[in-house]
């Protein structure tokens, strides 16, 4: 079984209807404009652990929502409709 | 280890020492590759090789061994032509045998989108060094007869591009070779021994902390696979790299010979068969970042769908087993190698789905890097810098599927 993601629209579903959306953060540390521009344009936290995300239910209901999950598992935390 | 490697090697395991000249985190293909390279090419042997697990545990040893240097861009197409032609001496020069075999690699195209691709990837590999030419659909059938031309009626065959250099190589046996080749001439490898933080001195980094005590050294190679955002964090550095997992099966042994690689990108998959008869099949990334090693069914029965189009014969053969590496996948699909912009630290990194083929080149160029202080030519390119510098180095040919 592949991951499933659990829409709250449309309940859990193969992530391959769906399409990943990372919620991006510069850290506050970087204070000059180009470079939080530039890690904002490429860097990524890449977490191991629980990290919140976004996801948007492409072949279903076309809405996006966030969810929680471990990345190390691959196990869904908490889901919250927006 | 396997019994083969354990019966031929005499080599003498050591603890650590308080310092080396260079310390590498990561005892996979790359890491010992800098190793070995530094050794033989720069006689360069204080040099510790820092392992968490077991020598090629990692991503080397989760791949799917195929060397080959049809890149879509000039850059990279040079950086794998120069490991396919280490990768070619590289049995004489360890005289090791690593299974490596040229089998030749066709790449199909079913549309005519896909006819024009392949006719560009020809051209730009023949000039930049990397032989490749377009074959038309029989010649296509007289190099893989178990081809279905017809791709079961709905993804015909239309022609693809050939490159005859295309290989694989016993991953076990490549990576305990060079392990072996830095070893004998004086170079420590550590296994079972984490890099838990870095040592910073000021703005340098002037060593590392271990399970086995802190270690000072004069340059900190990371060739870390799966958990690289982890050690440049250590550093103070923030990376454009996202790991995703990547899986790959096998079928039960087959006696049929299939000559060629065949991947189609179109139908995303590509498979060889092994030494011992396996059918191995591989694909995409998983769509979400991860660092499970867990594999899936889903995975699999995606994968058998979309090959039994071309390769029918499978459709009698059974999954043998399946697994997962993590990949570090960069923004561009092209690896990250060379300084970092904090002394004393480099790095080689965003060896995405590419970094089995390219581990004799890498190694060769970071030892060089390290032994000489200047960027080699071949991977100038490739820099952590390039993002900052607006240099990316976007390659549709790198991953052969996505």
């Amino acid at each position: 079984m592949s991951l499933r993601i659990p829409c709250p629209h449309c309940g859990n579903r193969s992530v391959h209807e769906f399409v990943h959306g990372e919620v991006r953060q510069v850290p506050d540390h970087l204070t000059d404009p180009d470079e939080r521009d530039l890690d904002l344009a490429f860097m990524h936290d890449n977490e191991e652990g629980v990290v919140t995300e976004r996801w948007f239910h492409a072949l279903g209901c076309r809405r996006w929502f966030e969810i929680r999950r471990d990345t190390t598992t691959d196990r869904i935390i908490e889901r919250r409709a927006s | 280890m396997n019994e083969f490697v354990e019966r031929q090697m005499k080599l003498t395991w050591r603890p650590p020492k308080k310092s080396y000249d260079v310390v590498i985190v990561g005892a996979g293909g790359h890491g010992l590759a800098t190793a070995y390279y530094l050794a033989t090419r720069h006689g360069i042997t204080n040099v510790a090789v820092f392992e968490r697990g077991y020598i090629g545990g990692g991503n080397s040893g989760r791949n799917t061994t195929i060397i080959r240097a049809n890149y879509g861009i000039p850059a990279a197409v040079r950086f794998y032509q120069r490991s396919v032609d280490l990768y070619r001496g590289l049995e004489e020069e360890t005289d090791r045998w690593l299974m490596h075999q040229a089998k030749g690699l066709l790449w199909m195209a079913h549309s005519e989108a896909a006819v024009r691709a392949e006719r560009m990837r020809a051209k730009l590999n023949t000039e930049f060094g990397a032989e490749t030419e377009f074959v038309e659909p029989q010649e296509v059938q007289e190099l893989c007869p178990q081809l279905d031309i017809e791709g079961g009626g709905r993804w015909p065959v239309l022609g693809a591009s050939y490159h005859p250099q295309g290989a694989t190589a016993r991953h076990d046996r490549v990576v305990w070779a060079l392990a072996e080749g830095a070893m004998e001439r004086g170079a420590h490898v550590h296994q079972n021994t984490p890099v838990e933080g870095l040592i910073l001195d000021g703005e340098r980094v002037a060593g590392v902390r271990t399970a086995a005590g802190d270690v000072a050294a004069g340059a900190i190679v990371s060739a870390v696979g799966g958990h690289v955002s982890r050690i440049a964090a250590m550093a103070g550095l923030r990376l454009p790299i996202r790991s995703h997992r990547l899986q790959a099966f096998v079928t039960n042994h087959y006696r049929q010979q299939l000559g060629p690689i065949v991947a189609s990108s179109e139908l995303f998959f590509y498979a060889s068969q092994t030494a011992r008869g396996e059918m191995l099949l591989g694909a995409e990334i998983d769509p979400q970042p991860s660092f499970s090693y867990r594999s899936s069914h889903d995975f699999v029965q995606d994968v058998c769908r979309r090959a039994l189009n071309l390769l029918p014969f499978m459709a009698n053969l059974r999954v043998l087993r399946q697994w997962t590496g993590v990949c570090d996948m960069s923004p561009d699909y092209s690896p990250i190698m060379g300084r970092t912009g904090v002394p004393g630290f480099f790095i080689t990194t965003g060896w995405g789905t590419w970094g089995f083929k390219a581990i004799p080149a890498g190694g060769e160029q970071m030892a060089e890097l390290i032994a000489t202080g200047e960027v080699p030519e071949l991977i100038a390119p490739f820099g952590l810098d390039r993002f900052a510098r607006d240099r990316t180095m976007a390659d549709r040919g790198s991953a052969g599927t996505h």
